[in-house]
């Protein structure tokens, strides 16, 4: 049988040193946002691996969808225009 | 190892042959990794799912044989190692189940299972902790036997569990150090000390070549694991590999291995080791070893008397909850 009383789940982002993006690293159960912070500490941090936590719950979190993925985002990968290895430059040109 | 039954037989389910199935198997062969909402095969689905919630009731469950000598460690700097340690296992079965619910199940769900006795863990945790050698044993041999197990599940198929056997991988050499370091104080200590030693080891070696899984030609599911790349390395290989790291360690430690056909094969360049009682194995697997009922009986006692703990936190935010729609209304 299924305990009804499921705590619900939450993403957790994790800052692994100031001036560093915040980054995805797990998931927890908690029943709020304090005890998902506090127990994100206990779960994913207990090497010193990080200076901040975000949690989210997972519910609210939209995403892409997998199925989708080459049309989605295939359009970014014929415009090798946008990189600035594409360019042909004279070899006397400096500074750029 | 920690999911050994795995390696039951009659669990064997074959992939198709769909196109889907083909385009999933041929990302499989090119090294790449399956996410929770991709396509996969119902079969991989729920090899994966049995597979990491067996791992993670072993970490889980894994907490009670050494649990029982925190209040009795021999100083304060070893009862805080193994506080950390029993506390890394509880975060590797949580990283587990974690990995496991992006399958579709939730944790309760699995929770329950283990509850029930109707899930599998791993036989090692079955056998008592008679002494403190015991959790010294436990660090280097059963901990090192899940080293090597665990790194080749690092590069497993499934991005989640690949992802939480590396996190898993990078904590599990601290508790092997501290296991060795127990056996090392103990056999340059009195001869008593060392005879505790020496008894532990005889007590944990067999079980813990048992921790691999039954010989490959006994374990139908190894091919199809091996396919999907659920499992890459075999349960022989991967125990040859443990016993031909551990015994110039045992060497180190003066402690005799208790093996009498132990013995260096120069033309195999690695050890021929005896017979494992593959008897004991299936007893303690399906039941009946020394502990599984003292192991199980603490499980579900530790969560019925932690169920008032939860329902409080959850009355608690539903009230805070409660009182910040009233506030804004």
């Amino acid at each position: 049988m299924i305990d009804q009383r499921e705590w619900p789940l939450w993403e957790v982002f994790i800052r692994s040193k100031q001036g560093l993006d915040h980054k995805h690293c797990g998931s927890l159960h908690a029943p709020d946002a304090t005890m998902a912070i506090k127990l994100a500490r206990d779960v994913y941090t207990r090497r010193n691996e990080g200076v901040s936590i975000w949690v989210v719950p997972s519910a609210a979190i939209s995403a892409s969808d997998p199925d989708q993925r080459e049309s989605f985002v295939e359009p970014m990968a014929d415009k090798i225009y946008r990189h600035p290895t594409f360019y042909e430059l004279p070899d006397e040109l400096k500074h750029m | 190892m920690y999911t050994q039954s795995m390696d039951l037989p009659g669990q064997v389910q074959l992939g198709g042959d769909s196109a889907e199935e083909r385009r999933f198997q041929a990302r499989v062969d090119a090294d790449a990794k399956i996410e929770p909402r991709d396509w996969m095969p119902e079969a991989y689905r729920k090899t994966l799912l049995r597979q990491i919630s067996q791992h993670a009731h072993s970490e889980v469950v894994g907490m009670y044989p050494e649990g029982n000598w925190i209040t009795r460690a021999p100083t304060l700097m070893r009862k805080a190692i193994l506080i950390a340690k029993v506390q890394d296992e509880a975060g590797h079965g949580l990283y587990l189940y974690s990995a496991a619910e992006t399958l579709g199940q939730s944790r309760d769900q699995m929770m329950t299972a283990l509850n029930a006795g109707k899930a599998k863990y791993s036989s090692i945790f079955n056998y008592p902790t008679l002494t403190w050698a015991d959790v010294g044993a436990i660090g280097w041999l059963v901990d090192g036997a899940a080293i090597i197990n665990q790194i080749p599940i690092c590069r497993c198929s499934y991005g989640p569990y690949a992802r939480a056997m590396i996190r898993i991988c990078k904590e599990e050499s601290f508790h092997q150090r501290q296991g060795f370091d127990i056996m090392l104080a103990l056999s340059r200590g009195t001869p008593q000390q060392k005879a505790m030693a020496q008894d532990a080891l005889e007590r944990w070696w067999w079980p813990c070549l048992m921790m691999f899984g039954p010989p490959e030609q006994d374990s139908t599911h190894s091919a199809q694991s091996m396919q999907w790349k659920i499992k890459r390395v075999s349960n022989d290989e991967l125990r040859q590999k443990f016993v031909d790291v551990t015994v110039p360690q045992a060497e180190l430690l003066g402690l005799r291995i208790p093996d009498p056909q132990l013995k260096w094969n120069a033309e195999r360049a690695h050890y021929d080791f005896g017979a494992i009682n593959w008897d004991e194995f299936w007893r303690v697997v399906n039941g009946d070893g020394p502990c599984n009922r003292e192991r199980l009986a603490a499980r579900v006692a530790a969560y019925q008397e932690g169920q008032w703990v939860r329902d409080a936190a959850l009355a608690y935010a539903q009230k805070q909850r409660d009182r910040a729609r009233k506030e804004a209304a």
